[in-house]
């Protein structure tokens, strides 16, 4: 091994100043911003943190010496991804906050705690390897990071490529299938709405409820000039559910009981005269 | 500073994803937190690609790009679709086999 690569390997091993500083700052946001996703009520804010985070990811790939990877990430994972989640937040509603009942008992509990045992062991494991030295990319970079990238998936990884257009188009056919909703009846035309509409014993709009009767709510059926109540007023999807408050055969017993009441008065006045 | 913090951080980032998987039960953000353990495992990859001093690390982390990008596009398809019949993205709600 000649002197120059044993120098560059052990360059290699220890990062700059300046790298450590930025992991250490930006390593520190990224976890605040995983912790933040996974604890946040709104899904609304989960998003966003998520998005800090992946644009982060995308500063340490760009630190890496992976060029091309880091600005894909920026744009298909918090460009195209993270926006697709937003529209799917606000589709299915922003202010939906997740229910915090409980319905397995204990059950955040015993997951933080397997997510404690399994980090501890992903990290003592990754302790225990012996990744003492890093070979680094200058080598691989040497012709430009996108066109080593290039020459690897259209040689080596071809197949996998092709692939993967083949997964790219069947989950595009595949969400379109998924979405589309089938119509059952065929769609009216003018000429038919219109018809329907003329079709019934009133032209004209119906009569509103309450009118004659002591009050003037939506259930209320309106009176006819005899007294009895007209069941035409009323709400059609309320006749149905007989939620229908008939209150004629009430104000006609409370009338009769005021004139009853005053005849009483009037005639017990008359005596009192006499 | 060592390389190998990428891996802890790695690490780290997966956990926290594995655990919002167990402990969220709105279906969208346990699909972000898919997409956190997927981004976590890219950084691994990008990491043991500098450690390789070759780019098939980073070819295979373009690879989960893309399968990502697949996966998110249907599981937000199905996700919309759940919630047009049932009215909630709750994953609890969804209980139809139960006794």
């Amino acid at each position: 091994m000649s002197a120059p690569t044993e120098l560059f390997a052990a360059a290699a091993s220890h990062t700059s100043t300046g790298e450590a500083f930025q992991f250490w700052v930006l390593g520190t946001v990224a976890v605040i911003g995983a912790l933040c996703t996974i604890l946040m009520k709104k899904a609304v804010h989960s998003a966003l943190c998520l998005a800090g985070t992946m644009i982060i990811l995308a500063v340490f790939y760009l630190a890496n010496g992976a060029y091309f990877l880091g600005v894909v990430q920026i744009v298909v994972y918090t460009g195209a991804i993270m926006m697709l989640f937003l529209f799917v937040v606000m589709l299915v509603g922003v202010t939906a906050a997740d229910s915090l009942k409980e319905t397995i008992k204990g059950q955040r509990w015993w997951a933080a705690a397997c997510g404690l045992g399994f980090g501890v062991l992903l990290i003592a494991g990754i302790g225990n390897a012996s990744l003492k030295s890093f070979n680094g990319l200058g080598q691989a970079n040497a012709n430009g990071n996108v066109e080593g990238l290039a020459t690897l998936i259209f040689t080596k990884y071809v197949f996998a490529f092709e692939i993967t257009g083949a997964l790219l188009i069947t989950s595009a056919v595949g969400a379109m299938v998924l979405t589309h909703r089938e119509r059952t009846e065929r769609a009216k035309t003018q000429r038919e709405m219109s018809e329907e509409r003329v079709r019934g014993k009133h032209l004209p709009p119906l009569p509103a409820p309450g009118v004659y009767a002591r009050h003037n709510a939506v259930d209320i059926a309106g009176l006819l000039p005899d007294g009895t109540p007209s069941e035409l007023t009323v709400n059609q999807t309320l006749r149905a559910r007989g939620q229908i408050r008939d209150v004629s055969s009430e104000a006609l017993a409370d009338l009769k009981a005021l004139e009853q009441r005053s005849e009483e008065r009037l005639g017990r006045d008359e005596e009192a005269v006499k | 500073m060592n390389p190998v913090n990428y891996l802890y951080l790695a690490a780290l980032l997966f956990t926290i994803g594995a655990a919002g998987v167990l402990i969220r039960r709105n279906a969208i953000v346990v699909f972000m937190c898919v997409e956190l353990m997927l981004n976590a495992c890219n950084l691994a990859f990008v990491c043991f690609s500098r450690l390789h001093g070759n780019l098939d690390g980073q070819v295979i982390a373009f690879f989960t790009m893309v399968v990502a990008a697949a996966e998110v596009v249907v599981g937000l398809a199905i996700i919309v679709s759940l919630f047009r019949s049932r009215h909630s993205a709750s994953v609890d709600d969804a209980s139809l086999m139960k006794l």
